[in-house]
């Protein structure tokens, strides 16, 4: 039934220079559904994350081995373009990352660079992705303030627009409310379990009631080894592994 | 000694220091401003030298000095920023590219007299550009190449790796990052690097001396291959090599007090450039 996954890691190992960070990991990523990485600090989830869409590239010291398949294409093979699986994953970052740009253009960077010209067409995708991500309400009236005024969730928001213009299949989300607060948590919180039915979405989190709260699949990591995976119940109710039991229940971490 | 006196004995030296440093700067402009601004006048900034420079004004010079200092900046800015960018977001940190970091450190400690000659020896003989203002805009460009360069890399590498992750994110090149996010984010950095280096050069005198600035002219420059007047010249001829210095004092006063206003002028740019970006960004 692998043709059921939308992404499928398959023996992953990656190494910073002499640092083995990531040990032998395989994972598989059911489509329309929230997978939570959790696991502490230093674990490797969220160097896992950035091996989904390649960020690692930017790292000269990284070396991946293994395989990385989005829909059955190993994205990892040297022939494959970091740029065009980077369309096809987007991502949301630890701490919001706007353009010094306009609202408007901050949305509209992702359209642009792939080439939409049409100036009505952009105008429709910009209001529909700001929609989705529920801020169209607040920012609407002036699209064109700086993104750097909002606040830091309606600018966590934008992030998540801006990445869900370009139409991805897949979204990455590195602990995307860590800086926030919690009204700002909860509203991010309720447009992932929205967004799922568009997107796959992966998320790194260290709280793990927000694990609890959106995630449908869990994985547990531990010194860059995935040590348990599982429906996000059964991973926090019924642990298989004893280090997850620990963990969840707040032992260490 | 107790801790409380020491504590201050070294405060008020800082304090002296600094004023100290204040002070010299005061001096300068005391004595300019003093002796300068009597002969300031609009005619003095747009007539040309009469009676062998002991009257008029001294429009050329400021109109040489202007013209010079653009055509460095010309070849300069986009040179100089090129290269930062590839220092900066292309080069492997290699042995190669440590090598060009450190001839372009070592280029920014060559002494400006150094570069005229080579700027003799380079554009006016070697390919044969004559003295001109073409000339000294190339050697001035040199002299300038290195700040440029190292204020631009200062500005790019400010700019912060999550920003740049985010336009990688959706699916853009490197190229289109550096171009679309990472410049436009670095462009207070590099104006400010640019404007200060301008002012550099628009107070040299040596690499002019050989390639293109004249004693005097009849008439301003008309193409880039004609010779030129400029105020750091200007001010050495009067101050110096005139046949009647003490007579033309208070016009060697106003050249260097105008030579001062500009490069103040350009200095104040590059502070307000720096300023309005900070707030809007």
């Amino acid at each position: 039934m692998h043709h059921n996954y939308k992404m499928r890691i398959r023996n992953l190992d990656l190494h910073f220079g002499s640092k083995h960070v990531l040990k032998n990991v395989s994972l598989d990523i059911p489509p329309n559904k929230i997978v939570a990485l959790i696991g502490p600090s230093g674990c490797g989830k969220s160097t896992l994350l950035r091996c989904l869409n390649r960020m690692h590239d930017l790292n000269p010291d990284a070396r991946i081995k293994g395989e990385i398949l989005l829909d059955g294409h190993n994205i990892l093979h040297g022939n494959t373009n970091p740029v065009g699986v980077r369309r096809k994953v987007g991502m949301v970052f630890q701490k919001p990352n706007p353009f010094p740009k306009s609202v408007f253009d901050n949305v509209a960077y992702g359209l642009e660079i792939n080439g939409l010209n049409d100036r009505h067409k952009m105008a429709a995708r910009v209001e529909e992705s700001l929609r989705g991500s529920y801020l169209w309400d607040e920012v609407s009236d002036d699209l064109h303030r700086s993104a750097l005024d909002l606040s830091g969730g309606q600018q966590q928001r934008l992030c998540i627009a801006r990445a869900i213009a370009v139409a991805p299949e897949v979204v990455l989300m590195d602990e995307p409310c860590s800086a926030l607060d919690p009204i700002s948590t909860a509203r991010i919180e309720a447009l992932m379990l929205e967004l799922k039915k568009d997107f796959t979405i992966v998320i790194v989190t260290h709280n793990m009631q927000q694990a609890q709260r959106v995630a449908d699949y869990t994985a547990f990591m531990y010194l860059g080894e995935l040590i348990e995976f599982g429906e996000t119940r059964q991973v926090f109710e019924s642990p298989r592994e004893d280090l997850t039991r620990e963990y969840v229940k707040g032992h260490f971490g | 000694m107790n801790r409380h006196f020491i504590q201050t004995l070294g405060h008020a030296s800082m304090v002296a220091c600094a004023a100290a440093v204040v002070a010299f700067l005061g001096l300068i402009l005391f004595e300019l401003v003093g002796q300068g601004s009597t002969v300031l006048s609009w005619e003095f900034l747009s007539a040309f030298p009469r009676k062998g420079m002991t009257e008029g004004g001294i429009f050329p010079a400021v109109f040489g000095t202007t013209l010079v200092t653009l055509v460095s900046t010309l070849f300069a800015a986009p040179l100089g920023i090129a290269c930062a960018i590839y220092l900066q977001e292309y080069a492997a940190d290699n042995f190669f590219t440590r090598l060009v970091r450190a001839s372009i450190r070592n280029l920014a400690g060559v002494p400006s007299i150094v570069y005229g000659l080579f700027g003799l020896a380079l554009f006016v003989q070697g390919m044969g550009l004559g003295a001109s203002v073409l000339t000294s805009g190339l050697t001035l460009a040199l002299l300038t190449l290195p700040s440029v360069i190292t204020t631009t890399e200062e500005a790019l590498r400010n700019v912060p790796r999550l920003t740049r992750e985010g336009a990688l994110a959706l699916g853009a090149t490197k190229w289109e990052t550096i171009y679309t996010v990472v410049l436009p984010s670095a462009v207070p950095g590099i104006l400010t690097g640019v404007i200060l280096a301008l002012s550099r050069a628009a107070g040299e005198t040596a690499p002019i001396l050989f390639t293109g600035v004249a004693f005097y002219t009849r008439y301003l420059p008309g193409s880039p291959f004609d010779e030129f007047m400029a105020l750091p010249y200007h001010l050495y001829i009067l101050s110096t090599q005139h046949h009647a210095i003490a007579e033309v004092r208070p016009l060697a006063y106003g050249t260097a007090l105008v030579l001062l206003l500009l490069v103040l002028l350009l200095n104040m740019m590059a502070f307000v450039v720096r300023a309005r970006y900070r707030r809007s960004a």
